[in-house]
């Protein structure tokens, strides 16, 4: 019975998600074809003048550019149903296999950060509240609203200054060593390279949660059953562990997995700034060059990435939230 | 957010009233500070921007507070032009984004439950797509400038403020004067006219002032990824942008000094919206 109930309650969600990716990819498709950059010239590009105009012909017809935008569009829904999403016109590869080339290193770059970010950012934010009005919890609060109006790419141009140049401990960009063969990149390469964009991302990502957690755990602290345990004799961190965690945790996970948006929106500014390989880099290329199959796939890809997100987090209220789950049978 | 003082249990005890002053203080200090920085913005001519080669790549000094770059343009001068763009920027976006707000707030509250819904599916609709990607996006479609950097802000910040808006606007279509108000025969369009909007306009005031500083960033984001303004302008992002070339060079000034002053103007506006929020809120207000 119950299996049921969720079963519903998720086959709604995907039919929602669904027609918002439907409309989505209508909506952008059309504004699209509206807008005032021509496909062929970003195409071309410099060598605009050793192209002739029949050449340019060939080219609009190779790419399908000269056909009304409703064929256009019912042309690469189709293809896109049979998983099939079209070409890049920068990077002359199936743009499925751009993506999802470039989502892994961005994907990694993310899940560091977001791991980071989640942990350290609850930490801080409990020893704010535990430090209540003490000058530890004026430095975290002071800290989380100045990183709150920092733009991400500036704090990593800050990250790159530092480290990178004034002390020398990290390289200045790029997935991998530059002048190496693919085949001799290491793990360890790797790591070395994602440290300084990912630690980035974590400073910025960590001010909402940090200032969430702190806010709930300061509630949780004035209630009454607090006021007991302490009178009980509990204190110090033993009391908010037994009494705060279990009331804070489970809102401050579900948070982090509905920042998926800010995480992406930072991580496009990250890449750009260490010139990180990433999805990141290529929306800003594919937005630059008029690569209008590319944008549409990232445009896709990222919402389906936001709505993983949101999903995660509804079920978990729905799962491990005890009073969510008697709602449900009710 | 800002509850660092213990409750007083009499609510006009000289403590509370030296809060109130406080505020007001805080909140007449900032706009001394902002407008300082439009009236420099505005005040400074062409002669800072100009290329001086004799200058080049000097580090701060007495005459050049923030140095100069490679082309040696005075950088305070670039900074505060930056700037002064930024909050141009940020003030029509975010104008324009609450008036979208108020509009879908108030539709979906007054319209009917299929109006609402709809409204909801578009709010999601909106939300799906990391604002980030949709700012390049429509800065692609509009084919650059400064008018789609505002359309994008427009476009991208009013969903989560029409949400607020949409719960108050239903809240008050239960009270009882409005009630009233419906038996009497006045319509719908009237209600929300004379009975729902001056209600909620300290709300949409507020979410206005606490969207400004997002406003700011994100045109300094999508200038800084070199999407919208030729590189002739000067925006923060630009200049940033730029500034990437030569910080290997040791050149550290061209980055610091911007984005240090971009901050401040942005936590400026976040403070100022804090502080106005506390003062409308009842809740709050006598804090």
């Amino acid at each position: 019975m119950k299996l049921k109930v969720y079963g519903i309650w998720f086959a709604m969600k995907l039919i929602r998600i669904c027609t918002l990716l439907l409309a989505l990819s209508i909506v952008t498709f059309c504004l699209m074809s509206l807008s005032p950059i021509d496909p062929v010239q970003a195409y071309i590009g410099a060598d605009a003048m050793r192209v002739s105009p029949e050449q340019r012909q060939a080219i609009a017809e190779y790419w399908g550019l000269d056909d009304p935008p409703l064929t256009r569009y019912l042309h690469w829904a189709s293809a896109m149903l049979r998983g099939d999403m079209g070409t890049s016109m920068l990077y002359r590869e199936p743009v499925s296999d751009v993506i999802g080339e470039r989502f892994l290193h961005s994907a990694a770059l993310m899940a560091v950060a977001w791991l980071a970010s989640g942990m350290f950012g609850l930490t801080i934010g409990i020893v704010a509240a535990a430090n209540k009005g003490r000058w530890l919890d004026r430095i975290i609060t002071w800290y989380c609203y100045t990183v709150a109006s920092t733009p991400a790419f500036w704090m990593g141009l800050l990250l790159l200054v530092v480290f990178a140049v004034w002390l020398g401990w990290f390289p200045v960009g790029l997935a991998v060593p530059a002048g190496v063969l693919a085949s001799d990149v290491t793990l360890l390469d790797r790591i070395y390279h994602l440290i300084l964009p990912a630690m980035t991302l974590a400073m910025v990502g960590i001010a909402p949660i940090a200032l969430h957690t702190r806010e709930k755990l300061l509630t949780v602290l004035s209630s009454d059953y607090v006021l007991y345990a302490r009178a009980r004799g509990e204190k110090g961190y033993s009391l908010i562990k037994r009494h705060g965690l279990r009331n804070i945790l489970l809102p401050a996970i579900t948070l982090q997995f509905t920042s998926f948006s800010e995480l992406f929106g930072g991580a496009v500014l990250a890449e750009q700034a260490f010139s990180y390989p990433g999805l990141g880099q290529a929306t800003v290329e594919a937005g630059l060059g008029g690569d209008v199959p590319l944008l549409l796939g990232i445009v896709l890809c990222s919402a389906l990435f936001v709505f993983t997100g949101n999903l995660i987090a509804d079920l978990m209220y729905k799962l491990v939230d005890p009073r969510m789950r008697k709602g449900g049978e009710a | 957010m800002h509850h660092h003082e213990p409750p007083a249990m009499n609510p006009i005890s000289g403590r509370q009233c030296h809060l109130r002053r406080n505020t007001l203080l805080i909140i007449a200090s900032t706009v001394l500070l902002l407008l300082i920085i439009l009236v420099t913005g505005v005040m400074i001519d062409g002669n800072g921007l100009a290329t001086h080669p004799e200058i080049r790549n000097q580090a701060p000094s007495q005459h050049h507070w923030f140095g100069t770059d490679w082309l040696g343009r005075d950088m305070f001068a670039r900074t505060m032009k930056g700037l002064l763009l930024s909050i141009q920027v940020g003030l029509i976006g975010a104008v324009a984004s609450t008036l979208l707000a108020a509009i879908f707030g108030l539709l979906a509250a007054m319209g009917g439950k299929r109006v609402d819904r709809f409204i909801s599916w578009l709010i999601d609709l909106f939300l799906s797509v990391p604002h980030l990607v949709t700012l390049i996006l429509i800065a692609y479609i509009s084919g650059g400038g400064v008018r789609g950097i505002v359309i994008g802000i427009a476009f991208t910040h009013w969903p989560s403020l029409a949400r607020v808006i949409r719960a108050e606007a239903m809240q008050i279509k239960q009270a009882e004067y409005v009630r009233i108000s419906e038996r009497f025969g006045k319509s719908r369009f009237w209600i929300a006219r004379h009975h729902t909007l001056p209600h909620l306009l300290p709300q949409l005031m507020v979410g206005f002032l606490l969207m400004f500083p997002h406003a700011i960033l994100h045109e300094a984001a999508i200038t800084f990824l070199g999407l919208g303004l030729s590189p002739h302008q000067p925006a923060i992002g630009i200049i940033l942008n730029e500034s990437m070339r030569y910080l290997s060079t040791g050149m550290w000034w061209l980055a610091i000094f911007p984005g240090v002053s971009l901050i401040i103007v942005v936590r400026l506006f976040g403070i100022l919206g804090e502080r106005l929020r506390m003062l409308l809120d009842p809740q709050t207000a006598h804090d």
